[in-house]
């Protein structure tokens, strides 16, 4: 468990003369679950962009799963997955299309993809839906589909980027329960979100703000470390000192 | 191999299953097609003409003969007297009027000359002048078929003969037109909009992330708007072949490698266009305005370049459908092959060349 697979070294990104992104270092082991909190703005999805291999660091180092940002962009790819804060599956196509497509892509081979999309539907409960049309879906199982698909390959990470936007608790509570299943299988979860109460459920969290990693430990190290009696208060003490606004 | 197909594979479904697309892609041809080639024509059809024969000789006959077999004209009635000449104009029952004078035959073949009076009703020049034309192409027609065995001393006709449209048909003009304007439109608008509305629905992401190489998602984007394209192309080609008489004289295949030259131009327009915007609308919206006017305009298939003024015609330089249409033209109309069209061609390609890379430059620069 001791691995490390996500690892960052002063990671900057800078857009001109604001700092987006500002030297932050950490790491992250395999199978664990890493949550990456912050306002508005904070510069977490720019963080994550970096990681995903979708924007070049300005400075600083990082490396996924052991492949280096700058160099091996490509074999990153093949070992990340990722669902991003826009639901992100094609409307237009019906569930089995879009699995079909997206392990596809990933060059997953015929055989294994009719395995895998069937494993799939039957975990999601989706048997009878899967003819029909993604679009006629509730949001939450879209949202569930949408990470199943995200890891349809077996990635190493997979990064999730405020996956639950919108949702309801109740479906909330069903996604994490698919992100534990996914991390019990050894993938590495790193996940950005917004609501304080899916921070409990990670097994550590970086909390950003304007651009800089201000906190970082356990959930409950955290708290006692503030010595606040829920997450909610730990974000508004580090987050009132925030000089960005929020977007 | 497996990521392209699986990927052109999605991509007709999105095609497919969306009606408004689909629309678009084989309405917006078919509807062209018949708009121009029924509706708006500036060649005339069956148009009234009444005759007034003091003649009534072989010769006025045979000539009346001939215009009441033309698609020009229909024959409304036939005058008595100069009398009616005016009354036939204010009733608007005919817009010309052809007057045959007495002993026609004999004065033609006796005098060598002879005049027809043709009177028509000028409130709309245009087509008083198209008409007075048809008559005296028919008249001259006649003259040549007709005379040619009598012994004609020195006598100057002007003959005049319409080289590759005989009949002045507007659609040998106007189908390449269409073809320009359709392959233009349909191409640059399917692909801007559908590579924005990936950016749009947050699935592009997820495609760059992916291990797919992006020039690969662009590319097969890309391919099966162009096998579209040729399809609709060819459903224009047999509609006015065979709907609207349209002649053929060239090479298929000539016809089939240009117009693939136009395509592959318009699909990298719309990548470059995709490339700047990032809303759906911004993208239908630059797709039209940026292309649907200019080419309807500075194409030559509605007005003739060579009158407009200078810096009209150097606009007109820098849009691809002005060279598809030279080119389009010479093969279909005149038959002409790549020897006559090669500087079209080269300009053409040129164009091609330069917008597929600047949109791949910019494509690439995005990714950073």
């Amino acid at each position: 468990m001791d691995k490390i697979v996500i690892k960052t070294d002063n990671l900057t990104k800078r857009f001109g003369d604001f700092i987006a992104v500002d030297t932050i270092t950490f790491d992250v082991k395999e199978g664990e679950i890493f949550g990456f909190l912050g306002a508005n703005g904070a510069g977490k999805t720019t963080a994550m962009r970096m990681l995903c291999g979708l924007s070049i660091p300005s400075s600083g180092e990082a490396s996924i799963g052991g492949f280096d940002v700058y160099r091996e962009r490509e074999k990153i790819k093949k070992n990340i997955g990722y669902m991003s804060q826009k639901f992100s599956l094609y409307e237009d196509l019906t569930v089995a299309e879009n699995i079909r497509f997206f392990g596809g892509i990933y060059g997953l081979d015929s055989q294994n993809l009719k395995i895998k999309s069937q494993e799939m539907i039957q975990s999601l409960g989706l048997e009878s839906q899967k003819n029909k049309l993604v679009a006629s879906l509730p949001l939450g199982w879209k949202q569930k589909l949408a990470f199943s698909v995200s890891i349809i390959h077996e990635p190493k990470i997979v990064f999730l980027d405020e996956p639950t936007g919108g949702v309801d608790p109740v479906t909330r509570r069903q996604f994490w329960d698919l992100i534990y299943t996914a991390s019990e299988r050894g993938i590495t979860i790193f996940v950005t979100t917004h609501y304080m109460d899916e921070a409990e459920y990670c097994n550590r969290i970086s909390m950003m703000v304007d651009g800089k990693i201000k906190a970082m430990d356990s959930p409950a190290n955290l708290k006692s470390q503030f010595s606040a009696e829920s997450m909610d208060e730990v974000f508004f003490e580090l987050a009132r000192g925030a000089q960005r606004k929020a977007d | 191999m497996r990521q392209f197909f699986t990927f052109v594979s999605k991509e007709f479904r999105h095609v497919f299953r969306d009606r408004k697309t689909m629309l678009m892609l084989f309405g917006l041809p078919i509807a062209q097609i018949l708009l121009f080639g029924f509706a708006l024509t500036n060649e005339i059809k069956d148009s009234k003409i009444a005759i007034l024969d003091l003649a009534k000789d072989p010769a006025s006959r045979a000539i009346i003969e001939k215009i009441a077999s033309s698609d020009q004209f229909e024959i409304a009635s036939s005058l008595q007297s100069q009398a009616g000449i005016e009354e036939t104009f204010k009733k608007g029952s005919s817009n010309l009027v052809l007057v045959f004078p007495v002993n026609f035959n004999e004065d033609l073949l006796g005098q060598n000359s002879v005049q027809i009076q043709v009177i028509a009703d000028a409130s709309d020049p245009n087509e008083a002048n198209t008409l007075t034309n048809y008559i005296n192409f028919i008249v001259a027609s006649y003259q040549r078929e007709e005379l040619v065995t009598e012994a004609i001393p020195l006598q100057i006709i002007t003959e005049i003969r319409m080289l590759y449209n005989p009949e002045l048909k507007g659609a040998t003009n106007f189908v390449p037109g269409v073809m320009a304007l359709v392959l233009m439109l349909v191409c640059t608008l399917m692909t801007s909009v559908s590579i924005v509305r990936e950016k749009e629905n947050g699935t592009m992401e997820i495609l760059l992330v992916s291990p797919m190489n992006p020039f690969l998602v662009i590319v097969s984007k890309a391919i099966p708007y162009f096998i579209l394209s040729l399809v609709n192309l060819t459903v224009i080609l047999l509609l006015s072949i065979f709907l609207l008489d349209m002649p053929f004289n060239g090479s298929y295949f000539l016809f089939y490698f240009e117009s693939s030259l136009l395509i592959i131009a318009a699909l990298s327009l719309g990548l470059l266009i995709s490339t700047s915007t990032n809303s759906q609308q911004a993208a239908m919206l630059i797709s039209l305005m940026g292309m649907l006017v200019p080419t309807m305009l500075l194409t030559g298939f509605m007005f003739p370049l060579e009158n407009m003024p200078v810096p009209l015609q150097l606009i007109s330089d820098i849009i691809p459908s002005r060279w598809y249409y030279i080119i389009a033209k010479s093969i279909m109309i005149k038959g002409l092959g790549f020897a006559a069209i090669w500087k079209e061609t080269l300009i053409l390609f040129s164009m091609t060349v330069f917008f597929l890379t600047i949109s791949f430059k910019k494509f690439n620069i995005r990714l950073q």
